[in-house]
């Protein structure tokens, strides 16, 4: 923990800034100590077995001396652009135009603010999620707060973009969504590198949606391939709301995400896409919770890796089916692509369930590529390497084909085309 | 052509292919019937380089090249194409995309220019009208969902497009409608041309009747038992298999 007194003292500076709520301060204050009890979580807590954060711990993050110059990100394509440099929202960078009627739009530190008392509720507990959360919580200076009045649609996609632009920084970005009754909209977090050395990002996402909201979640995880990757996306559901989650991770060599949703009504319905790639000695780890508090609810999980190399991937799936939560409709499936014999795959599923009229289905695969689809397209006169390209590419098409929006899917592919050769051209 | 001799080859230890010969010469098209396990599909993957196959003895020369040692994706480029018996599903790739790659790998080998994606989908969708496929086929997955008729039209569609110089149908007929495989022998006739030679393989005579061979060579236990001309294929549909393995110790003719 050799990095915990300098993420200390900007925590102290905070902590002492005028006009900081009690509330605030004394959360802040016990996700602290529980992080300072707790440490980085280790390979004797079961969610953590497979995922060691050794490395983590050795590495000295420094906190970003000044604003860094960084390329621009993503403008040309419409919508929304909020852009954050080292954690910190860069208004220069960011394109917002006018909201809608009823759409409220803020930095997390602008919000902190102008109005600290109404984000409360919304900002999360320190005893949320796993001993990082807490540290997020208590050192988060940023993000983005997006909120919605009743019935208010954000027909633009909100993207948020997170540079890690100075080499060996750490980075909290919070990101708090509230969806009033009915609400939509699509938030999309790139998490992109620009140091080109191991920065740290820790960072939750924490999303609300009350009754019939509908809100589409995307997480395109691009970090440099030193970086340390630590994200949470947490979702509470009302009767009736729709949240879809797409996490799509490709780069970082340590990524972990924990992601849930807790269906508070009935009728709610929610669907976990998930894909991901690894190579050399990197390592991704996807930790879900689904809980079926209310009974009528649905809920669809599918992950996709493919892992090269060394590299490893793990999947952890807990489903919670609540007593009384009958009629619980519940898939659950982890499919892994094993590009070499060195790769390694987990996958985990947890069912506990203490309702009776459910129906509840989960399986695994792991696998290789098809030895007839190779022959079938090399005796097309594609080469061996080609055509291993294109059928590894059809395997991560079935989780790009689960992302309703053309414009969210073609920006998936082409973060994927960017890691393939120029050869598989407008495949 | 293509020369093969005395091929034998096994898999899994089981030997399959037992000395078999045939030669074809540029512009001919050799039918190759014979029962079930008579060897008659693994002489096609094992033509087209499919590596579970072990090929324990025997040559097969290719316009002067050993096509043995060669790499799968280099005899297809050299004008060598299978149509499959059963053919492969590939979800998540476009049939537009796989065509393309498939015809740009053979323009590639022959010097040509590749084909973009705009002037590739006017060459398919003439070609498609031709064999009766609807242009959506163009932008479906590979295979995926087709009906046994629609991926046998995909084959000859391929077949089409890449212009071999040397065409293996294995039991294209297979699981086909006597209006498909009309679709499909037209296509498979249209290709005809004193360049171009083509083996057809088939349980069936039906297909003769449609496509008609210059040769009829009847495999049985993994060789050439007999050989003759098309009306070797009537007699067979008269008398049965068995008629020619009964009378089928003398393999003359079996290089015609």
């Amino acid at each position: 923990m050799s990095n915990l007194p300098s993420w200390v003292e900007g925590y102290a500076v905070r902590q002492a800034a005028a006009g900081v709520p009690a509330w605030l301060a004394e959360t802040r204050k016990r996700a602290m100590e529980r992080f300072a009890d707790e440490g980085w979580p280790t390979a004797k807590l079961e969610a953590w077995r497979h995922t060691s954060l050794q490395a983590l711990q050795q590495q000295a993050f420094a906190a970003p001396a000044e604003a860094k110059a960084v390329a621009p990100y993503g403008q040309a394509d419409s919508g929304l652009w909020m852009v954050f440099v080292d954690g910190h929202f860069a208004p220069q960078l960011s394109r917002l135009g006018t909201l809608p009627q009823g759409v409220q739009l803020r930095s997390l530190h602008q919000a902190l603010a102008e109005s600290p008392d109404a984000l409360q509720q919304a900002f999360g507990a320190e005893t949320d999620g796993a001993s990082p959360a807490a540290l997020n919580l208590a050192l988060a200076a940023d993000g983005a707060v997006l909120q919605l009045e009743r019935g208010a649609v954000l027909e633009d996609m909100l993207h948020l973009v997170f540079i890690a632009a100075t080499a060996g920084a750490a980075s909290f970005p919070r990101n708090l969504v509230v969806a009033g009754p009915g609400a939509r909209a699509t938030v999309v977090e790139h998490y992109i590198g620009q140091g080109g050395e191991a920065n740290l990002t820790n960072t939750v996402t924490r999303l609300r949606l009350d009754q019939d909201a509908n809100v589409t979640h995307l997480k395109l995880q691009n970090e440099d391939l030193q970086a340390f990757h630590l994200g949470s996306i947490d979702a509470v559901q009302a009767r009736g709301s729709v949240f879809n989650s797409h996490s799509m991770s490709f780069g970082a060599r340590l990524a972990r995400h924990d992601i849930s949703t807790d269906f508070t009504g009935e009728h709610c319905e929610s669907l976990l896409n998930g894909l991901y790639y690894v190579n050399g000695k990197r390592h991704v780890d996807h930790h879900t919770f689904i809980r079926h508090s209310q009974p009528f609810c649905t809920s669809r999980e599918y992950y996709r890796g493919v892992l090269d190399d060394t590299a490893r991937g793990v999947f952890g799936g807990r489903i919670f089916v609540a007593p009384g939560a009958d009629k619980t409709d519940a898939v659950q499936r982890s499919d892994s692509l094993l590009l070499s014999r060195l790769a390694r795959a987990d996958a985990r599923p947890e069912l506990e369930i203490y309702a009776d009229d459910v129906k509840c289905a989960h399986g695994a695969t792991v696998g290789q590529l098809d030895e007839t689809s190779l022959f079938y397209l090399c005796s097309r006169g594609l080469d061996e390497a080609h055509a291993r390209h294109v059928l590894t590419y059809a395997f991560a098409a079935a989780a790009i084909s689960r992302i309703e929006s053309d414009a969210l899917r073609n920006q998936v592919i082409g973060a994927i085309r960017a890691l393939a050769p120029a050869e598989l051209g407008d495949l | 052509m293509l020369s093969i001799k005395d091929l034998h080859a096994s898999i899994d230890e089981k030997s399959i292919l037992r000395g078999l010969n045939l030669d074809v010469k540029p512009g001919e098209v050799h039918a190759i019937m014979g029962p079930n396990g008579a060897g008659k599909s693994t002489l096609s993957q094992v033509l087209a380089g499919r590596e579970n196959y072990n090929v324990t003895k025997g040559t097969v020369d290719w316009d002067g090249q050993d096509l043995l040692a060669m790499p799968i994706e280099e005899r297809a480029r050299s004008g060598l194409f299978l149509a499959f018996q059963y053919p492969i599903e590939i979800p998540g790739v476009s049939n537009a995309y796989f065509l393309r790659a498939a015809v740009n790998a053979a323009r590639r080998h022959q010097g040509l220019p590749e084909l973009d994606a705009m002037d590739f989908i006017k060459l398919a969708k003439a070609e498609m009208k031709s064999v009766g496929m609807r242009d959506e086929f163009l932008y479906r997955s590979v295979n995926e969902g087709f009906s046994g008729g629609e991926k046998k039209r995909n084959e000859v569609l391929q077949m089409i497009l890449l212009q071999p110089r040397l065409a293996i149908l294995d039991e294209t007929d297979s699981g086909l409608d006597i209006d498909a495989l009309k679709v499909v022998a037209d296509g498979v006739n249209r290709m005809r041309s004193p360049e171009r030679s083509m083996i057809v393989i088939t349980h069936y005579q039906r297909l003769l009747d449609y496509i008609v061979p210059d040769f009829v060579h009847v495999l049985a236990g993994g060789r050439i038992v007999r050989s003759g001309g098309r009306e070797l294929a009537l007699e067979l549909e008269e008398h049965g298999y068995s008629w020619v393995m009964e009378g089928g110790k003398d393999q003359k003719g079996a290089a015609a």
